[in-house]
């Protein structure tokens, strides 16, 4: 029975990996470059939701939603200001300043709300399911959390292959310039990229602060790594590869924590990540990059 | 006038690809651009979409001038252009890349009347509609990526180099869809080829191209008879 209790708590922390790695796929299909300033949008987001709570004592949905709203509007500033400008640079200025965006963030964090660890509120209570007599105890958040990230991919996908704006997107990511000759305005949808993928980093930043309440300015570093390293696992620029990456990464590190050691749990996780890359370089269901002439 | 080009430079960077290039595509015509690989046709046909911007010069389509004008903007204006290569989506439907070609339309039962009409002009793509564009072979991608253009309601087509790669027969057939289009849709053609002897066949006015300066041009059934053409394109 431990390892059903095993396998939900990876599905779970899964689960948040593949909402973060959704935003780090999505920007790279489209805009073809990785924001590493991706994992602090979700500190940004755990931070507006903790103040909206502590602070001003809003409900937990209004705090959610307030994070939901900030973050959107923080990564398509990002995106405006920082990438936007950079567009037609090469990729390696792009990557340098991505890392830039990520250590102003930390530090206008750090002097705004100082560098001490706070405790997250417990916003989707701690009471806990128990089944077979007690021998499972599942916490709702985790419940909440898997169903959450399967709510979010279904209406993701449903939104990228059925709607308007969602086939623009896909025509992007494949050829910007065909694109633009059919009046697709790229630069308008790589910020609905960028407001999509933040908006789901606010969402997973309140499921990620529920499950580990300690709130910092670095907090988002290593959930953003991880889900990076998901996306890249899963295929970067694919999102079922996000959700299976994810999924995947999540149920790996759960184990490698309770089978293996704790301590080495993170050198597992990387350790597969680069067995998969020297296997598959393009990841788990990434598309062969073919080179035309 | 539906498209006037005047005087024109494009440059790459430090090098000149087009200089000083004035012509114009009148209503209801096919015009041909002609000449050889390199000679800065295509590089034309960008600047006139906008996916490339000339240092001097204007542009004027349907009385707006579009030399500035945002590249998503143009083809708002009834102007859309069939790229070199086709470059369709290739990851998406047959339908889906359709659809993109309305992208700028919101008129749906209109959108419906005109891929009936699309359907009509290539049958094939209606047999593949739920295909791939990738799985498609390379004539059937040219038919579909004309479709996909004709989905805007052009009133002014760029096609470059739609016969590009393919047999024979395929160009025939590319060919008579193109004077269809033209003759029945009512809809003007800008048409950049290096098989010029197809070109000027169904062209009504054509021009020549050599390293970014245009040389020669008239009447296509002009053009094709003045010798220097005849030695340099027509073998």
């Amino acid at each position: 029975m431990s390892f059903l209790s095993y396998l939900i708590t990876g599905l779970s922390l899964g689960s948040v990996y593949a909402i973060i790695a959704l935003g780090y796929t999505m920007v790279y299909g489209i805009a073809k470059m990785l924001n590493f300033a991706h994992g602090d949008v979700i500190m940004v987001g755990a931070y507006v939701s903790f103040l909206a709570i502590g602070k001003y004592d809003t409900p937990a949905l209004v705090a959610c939603l307030l994070s939901v709203f900030a973050c959107t509007i923080l990564g398509v500033l990002i995106e405006r200001l920082a990438y936007k400008p950079l567009r037609s640079a090469p990729s390696l200025a792009v990557l340098i300043t991505a890392i830039g965006v990520s250590y102003f963030l930390q530090n206008s964090a750090q002097l705004l709300w100082g560098t001490d660890t706070k405790v997250f509120p417990a916003m989707l209570g701690t009471n806990q399911l128990v089944l077979f007599n007690g021998e499972l105890m599942i916490s709702y958040v985790t419940i909440a959390t898997i169903v959450a990230c399967i709510i979010i991919m279904t209406v993701l996908t449903l939104f990228i292959n059925k709607t308007k704006i969602g086939k623009a997107m896909r025509a992007c990511s494949e050829d910007k310039g065909a694109a633009q000759l059919m009046g697709i305005n790229v630069d308008n949808t790589i910020s609905i990229t960028f407001a999509i993928g933040s908006g789901l980093a606010a969402i997973a930043s309140v499921l990620l602060c529920t499950a580990y309440p300690a709130l910092n300015p670095t907090l988002g570093s290593m959930p953003g790594i991880k889900a990076f390293t998901a996306a890249v696992f899963g295929g970067i620029g694919s999102i079922p590869g996000a959700f299976i990456g994810g999924l995947m990464l999540g149920i790996l590190e759960t184990f490698s924590i309770v089978y293996i050691s704790s301590q080495l749990s993170d050198a597992i996780v990387f350790g597969v990540l680069i067995i998969v890359l020297l296997l598959r370089p393009t990841g788990l269901l990434g598309k062969k990059i073919r080179v035309k002439v | 006038m539906l498209l006037e080009i005047k005087n024109i430079d494009v440059f790459y960077g430090v090098i000149q690809a087009i200089k000083n290039v004035s012509f114009e595509v009148s209503e209801g015509e096919i015009v041909a651009l002609i000449g050889s690989n390199g000679a800065g046709k295509t590089t034309i046909m960008h600047t006139i979409s906008g996916l490339i911007r000339s240092k001097k010069g204007n542009i004027v389509f349907d009385g707006n001038d579009i030399t500035k004008m945002p590249t998503h903007n143009i083809p708002r204006k009834g102007l859309i252009q069939v790229p070199e290569g086709r470059h369709v989506f290739t990851e998406m439907t047959v339908m889906e890349n359709l659809e993109m070609g309305a992208y700028l339309r919101n008129d749906k039962a209109e959108i419906e009347k005109d891929l009936e009409n699309i359907f009509k002009r290539f049958p094939r793509l209606q047999e593949r509609k739920t295909q791939l564009a990738g799985t498609l072979s390379g004539g059937e991608q040219q038919m579909l990526a004309m479709g996909r253009a004709m989905m805007s309601k052009p009133k002014l087509l760029l096609l470059d180099e739609p016969s590009m790669g393919l047999s024979p027969i395929l160009v025939n057939e590319i060919f008579d869809i193109i004077k269809t289009i033209n003759k029945e849709d009512g809809v003007t053609i800008l048409l950049v080829e290096q098989n010029a002897n197809k070109a000027l066949q169904i062209a009504d006015h054509a021009y020549v191209l050599e390293t970014g300066s245009i040389t020669t041009s008239g009447k296509a059934i002009d053009v094709a008879n003045d010798p220097k053409v005849k030695e340099a394109y027509l073998g």
